[in-house]
């Protein structure tokens, strides 16, 4: 070490330790963000230079010498050596998404120390490791994805149920996702204009780079921010219209079924006129105002208004059910850990590696970068007044449609709010109402919209700013469910394939039609049972998504593990092996509770014999209205509870089948993992 | 002086060209500068695509989920 490394360190750890202190110990008074930005990026330094390298150095032994896939099978499309500045900023764009902004904003309801720590323990120890090992396998194989590597070293059983929880959380992530488009537009007339206008606005920009002048992406992007940016301030004057404010004003149903009808319609089309462009545009405006944010957060300084801890972490939170553990870990899945990463590090960004060296820098660092924007969005989350932060995120159930009454009820949980704060924050949006816009991203715009309207253009441009951000929001969330819909349709083609051959075949314009109308079909039901749940749908299908995605990380986790038992490298399979365990601990638990928990707010079975008693005693509970409602909310909670213990039983096998595979290297005398490239180099005991 | 200033020069052009390539790829398309290189140096003679094509085929190819590409959602 030399003497500027041996001065730097230390003081970074101060400088940590005392950020955090401030943080963690402050009572009573508003904490001023900066110290939690301090101490979040402080940690993430020490962490990448004394963790991330340790990993790749000692456990993995990287080679700089090893030709890497992209230089094996240069191609100059698929496979290219890529900068690394450049392929860090790649990988980033694919792994950041609607994850880190929503669940982050959710488990405020805790206060802003559980979901700080949690989202700090679990990148460091968890999210990042399984995102580098997952990126280091999969270079070492030429760039093969994670079904693929798990065909590989596990069997094709394994790879089997890894490809079954694949499709079953595709679809779990496209009907959240879309619940929460889907919230956050309800009764809003200028954000439902904005977003409309997304749709002709890609299309032309289609048009634009397919014929006008072909691959012109500055321009055609150019082209489509500003009409974007048109489209949100003309938005105002169309909210207030009385005859296209009206048409704008839809109900939470109606938008279900048109963003069902959408997402059907975009994945049918041809790429370029729609879908691409859409991806272009969410893609720049995404790392555009996610930089936005974040300088806003540094030169504003907001403080952070919720306490630290609040009363609802018993387990009694209103946001959603379920205490700290397991619920927190998996209300905050991106962020912290995201099986969904394990994905895209097996996908394009291990074959345009230049040289091993690298993989720590982008599998580690970007990870780090996406943990760092889970923390923007919980302190944009936190620095909004508490009373207005609940009365956004409860469901009508619980606070009912009046402010009056929301006012009262929040207050008497101890966050002290008037009728006319809260009729106020709506007028200064330019919203009818902000009660009960769950789903996490209105809340995330009303502190955007405040941290932004700091910095540039005061409170006149709050109305703006949240439109802005809700249209940020809805923008690649909908590129994601048309993108998504595609995927899914592919997998579904691919597992009925196995039945009926010809339904593989992926030009035909018969499959295309029926493989994206169940694709549509699958996500879109859960999607519409999210809508017309009465405890507002982020509430039922939320933990189920965070479980499927903690599903797929603990899927990830075992097989990296497997790995390194087969390469000989158990000696630090603890890397791996800790997140795993804890990962498998959360889901499971998370997965036994939701079926069979005795709470009806946690258990769904529990909920559903509620109901079904209610039934046969002729009664009608609320939130449904009639019988008919009533028995759809017992079928709902069977559906819901087959799936929480599908994937509790997924997480289970995959155990075994790992466990075993881990027992059987280590009885093999000699390293038995299957790298491409000849011999497995920089493995075995040391 | 001039010749410091040059070098800056040289060197902000190097981050623009990166910057621009960095968003380029962020939305799937590779350097066509670097496949036409790879093109001349290791298939000479062979057909080389225009941008055009190149920018169609890599179009069609970031959304060809059959090939396991799997793109963000958290």
């Amino acid at each position: 070490m030399t003497l500027t490394n041996r001065l730097i360190w230390p003081a970074v750890t101060i400088l940590g330790t005392v950020s955090f202190g401030i943080v963690a110990l402050a009572r009573g008074e508003p904490v001023n963000a900066a110290w939690l930005v301090v101490a979040a990026v402080c940690i993430y330094v020490i962490a990448y230079r004394f963790y991330g390298l340790f990993i790749a150095n000692k456990v993995f032994r990287i080679d700089p010498a090893r030709p890497t896939p992209a230089y094996r099978h240069n191609d100059g499309l698929d496979y290219v050596p890529t900068n690394k500045y450049v392929l860090f900023g790649h990988h980033f764009a694919a792994i950041a998404g609607a994850g880190p902004l929503v669940g982050p904003v959710l488990a405020v309801q805790m206060g802003y120390l559980p979901g700080t720590l949690w989202i700090l323990a679990g990148v460091v120890f968890a999210g990042a490791v399984q995102d580098l090992t997952v990126l280091f396998l999969s270079t070492r194989r030429d760039g093969r994805s994670l079904g693929d590597m798990i065909r590989g070293e596990l069997g094709p059983i394994p790879g089997a149920i890894a490809g079954i929880g694949i499709l079953l959380i595709c679809i779990i992530v496209l009907s959240v996702l879309a619940l929460v488009v889907v919230m956050a537009l309800k009764g809003s007339p200028w954000g439902t204009f904005t977003v409309a206008c997304t749709i002709p606005i890609a299309l032309l920009m289609g048009v634009y780079s397919r014929f006008i002048r072909p691959g012109r992406i500055a321009e055609m992007s150019a082209i489509g921010v500003v009409l974007l940016l048109a489209s949100l301030i003309g938005g105002q004057y169309v909210a207030a219209d009385p005859v296209w404010g009206s048409f704008f004003n839809l109900t939470a149903p109606t938008l279900a079924l048109i963003v069902i009808g959408y997402g059907f319609v975009a994945s049918v089309l041809p790429i370029w006129l729609l879908l691409a462009p859409r991806d272009y545009l969410s893609t720049f405006l995404k790392i555009g105002t996610i930089t936005l944010l974040a300088i806003g957060i540094v030169v504003v300084q907001p403080y952070l208004q919720m306490p630290s801890v609040t009363r609802f972490i018993d387990g009694s939170g209103p946001v959603w059910a379920g205490s700290v553990f397991p619920f927190l870990f998996i209300t905050i899945a991106c962020g912290a850990v995201s099986g969904w990463h394990a994905l895209i590090a097996s996908g394009t960004t291990p074959k345009m590696i230049e040289n091993e060296s690298q993989l720590c820098f982008i599998g580690y660092g970007a990870m780090l970068m996406e943990s760092f924007v889970a923390i923007i969005a919980l302190i944009a989350a936190s620095s909004i007044h508490p009373g207005v932060y609940f009365a956004m995120n409860s469901a009508a159930g619980i606070i009912g449609t009046d402010p009056a009454h929301a006012a009262e009820v929040i207050s008497n949980w101890g966050f002290t709010v008037t009728p006319d704060m809260l009729t106020q924050i709506a007028h200064d949006v330019g919203e009818t109402t902000i009660l009960s816009r769950t789903g996490g991203a209105p809340t995330l715009a009303v502190g955007m919209a405040s941290i932004l309207s700091g910095l540039f253009g005061g409170k006149w441009l709050m109305g703006l700013w949240y439109h802005f951000a809700i249209l940020f929001e809805a923008l690649f969330i909908l590129t994601t469910v048309d993108a998504g819909t595609r995927v899914c349709r592919f997998m579904i083609q691919d597992l009925a394939g196995n039945v009926v051959p010809a339904f593989r075949a992926t030009e035909s314009w018969a499959n295309n039609l029926i493989g994206s109308a169940l694709a549509c079909l699958l996500w879109g039901y859960f999607l519409y049972q999210g809508v017309i749940d009465p405890l507002g749908g982020i509430w039922t299908l939320w933990p189920l998504f965070g479980t499927a995605n903690q599903m797929l990380a603990a899927i990830a986790l075992i097989f990296c593990t497997t790995v390194l038992f087969k390469m000989k490298r158990h000696r630090y399979a603890w890397v791996t092996l800790i997140p795993t365990v804890w990962l498998v601990v959360c889901t499971v638990t998370a997965g036994t509770q939701k079926v069979l928990s005795p709470n009806p707010t946690i258990g769904f079975l529990a909920h559903a014999q509620r109901f079904s008693e209610a039934i046969d005693a002729g009664k009608v509970l609320a939130p449904a209205k009639s019988l008919a409602e009533m028995s759809r909310v017992v079928f709902n909670d069977y559906v819901d509870a087959s799936l929480a213990g599908v994937f509790a039983t997924i997480v289970l096998l995959m155990v075994w089948f790992g466990g075993s595979a881990c027992l059987r290297a280590l009885e093999e005398p000699r390293v038995s993992a299957v790298e491409i490239d000849g011999a497995v180099r920089g493995a075995g005991d040391d | 002086m001039v010749r410091s200033g040059g070098r800056a020069m040289t060197r902000f052009k190097l981050v623009c060209e990166r910057v621009a390539e960095t968003a380029r790829l962020m939305v799937g398309v590779p350097d066509y500068k670097t496949y036409v290189a790879h093109r001349e140096a290791m298939h000479p003679g062979k057909e080389i695509m225009s941008y055009e094509a190149f920018f169609r085929e890599r179009q069609e190819a970031r959304y060809a989920v059959s090939k396991g590409r799997l793109r963000g959602c958290c």
